[in-house]
């Protein structure tokens, strides 16, 4: 997250660098809904988040207190859109797939009893989400244990109280070109580009 | 005598338990049909979309409901809440058993608002609009000024809704139009006289991100006579 601290310092955030082509994750994941979901749909949440701060600080200085409220759910969509796609993107690779060792192997096996039953169980809660959100493997710093929680629309992992450590976008963008209505097929293929190198190291991070 | 006896209740028997799964299959309700050809609504809203959106998503929703109310007959203490209809059911959410709540409200919304979707499209026509001199077109000049105005807000408002949704036009009591917007699917608390289906699924495979074209291309597909009837229907009997 140092592009987040680095941009909130200069109030411009940007799309953060792909660290694969858009055709690294495929079958999973095709090109094409790389290319529409990083290009489109990250970009306008990057360039609307902006766009409100923007409008936020002019309200600030004014002490408009009332237009600050109202700029806030769009601070919300659009910065949610932002920090969730700029975690997913890093939670993929196309280097990714088989099975969590470490900690958090060590973790997801204590708490599920294997890999297995915790696949099917965050496969089936993220394919649950109503509409439009995401699922999240997270950290809940109270009970220090890991957990699965679900978001509604671009509401971060934060909200929940929780860290996030492995998150899976289940709005319709993300895998409708390729998979149509079956939500299911896509989250049984998104295990073979997780990038447990990474979520291994946000939970060492966060427990 | 009693081998009579014995094949009558035998035959009694079959035929209660074919009556018991006749009235279950008799009471599913079915998957709306689509007013017109799957691939009417091109250039608009193209053929591959109208299939899926009919036989996937409207099926599973039509599907899932089904299941829900069937689970709602077994309730001793709720089942006659199966028999108010789905839109009623809708609007009498917090008297449903809080394990069936979400499952009403996303299917048997899933169910409504589909029909009513498909109802307020038709094959697309240029200069689509309302008759001139007609009752809606009466009713969107004296609530939003005039039908550019009406679009404008049509349009922002379809815009607007986050995530997945619809955008509907309402009519209140007093016959008066409004634009609101609900979440998933969610049904309005007024009655829609039409809508728009704003999820992804409605438009991605032609429009990708591209939701204003989409909403777009709808002007050109909107039903204004069966708007209109519906309109006709739920006012009450005073002249505007």
């Amino acid at each position: 997250l140092h592009d987040l601290d680095a941009a909130a310092a200069s109030q411009s955030f940007k799309l953060p660098d792909l660290k694969y082509d858009f055709g690294a994750l495929e079958p999973a994941i095709s090109a094409q809904i790389m290319e529409i979901h990083y290009t489109k749909h990250h970009q306008t949440y990057v360039t609307n988040l902006n766009a409100t701060l923007e409008q936020y600080a002019e309200a600030e200085h004014k002490g408009d207190v009332a237009k600050m409220i109202a700029l806030q759910g769009a601070i919300k969509f659009n910065g949610g859109g932002h920090v969730n796609h700029t975690l997913f993107w890093e939670n993929l690779s196309p280097n990714g797939g088989g099975e969590p060792t470490g900690a958090i192997g060590d973790a997801i096996t204590k708490k599920w009893g294997s890999f297995d039953a915790f696949k099917k169980d965050m496969s089936a809660t993220t394919a649950a989400v109503q509409g439009s959100g995401w699922g999240w493997l997270a950290f809940d710093p109270k009970a220090k244990d890991i957990k699965i929680v679900t978001c509604a629309n671009q509401d971060p992992c934060s909200t929940t109280g929780c860290v996030p450590l492995l998150g899976i976008d289940v709005w319709e963008h993300a895998y409708y070109l390729d998979y149509k209505n079956v939500r299911p097929d896509y989250l049984n293929a998104i295990w073979s580009v997780v990038n447990w190198e990474t979520v291994g190291a946000r939970f060492d991070a966060a427990k | 005598g009693a081998m009579v006896r014995q094949a009558a209740v035998t035959a009694l028997a079959a035929l209660a338990l074919l009556g018991a799964f006749h009235a279950a299959a008799a009471q599913n309700l079915p998957l709306p049909p689509l007013p017109y050809d799957y691939n009417a609504l091109e250039p608009v809203i193209d053929e591959e979309t109208m299939r899926t959106h009919h036989l996937a998503h409207h099926k599973g929703y039509t599907d899932k409901l089904n299941a829900a109310l069937g689970e709602l007959r077994e309730d001793s203490q709720h089942k006659h809440l199966a028999k108010l209809g789905v839109d009623n059911l809708l609007h009498r959410l917090d008297q449903v058993p809080s394990r069936l709540r979400g499952a009403i409200r996303n299917n048997g919304g899933g169910y409504v608002n589909h029909d009513l979707f498909w109802k307020s499209m038709r094959p697309p026509t240029e200069g689509n609009a309302p008759q001139p001199g007609s009752r809606f077109t009466r009713a969107i000049d004296r609530d939003f000024g005039s039908f550019e105005a009406w679009k404008a807000t049509f349009t922002a408002s379809a815009l607007s809704v986050f995530g997945s949704g619809w955008a509907w036009v309402v009519v209140n009591d007093a016959g008066e139009l409004a634009v609101v917007t609900t979440p998933n699917q969610d049904a309005p608390d007024l009655p829609p006289v039409l809508g728009l289906d704003v999820w992804e699924h409605a438009y991605y495979l032609k429009y990708k991100n591209r939701r204003a074209e989409y909403i777009e291309g709808f002007y050109r597909l909107i039903d204004w006579d069966a708007a209109e009837a519906r309109l006709a229907s739920l006012t009450d009997r005073t002249e505007l």
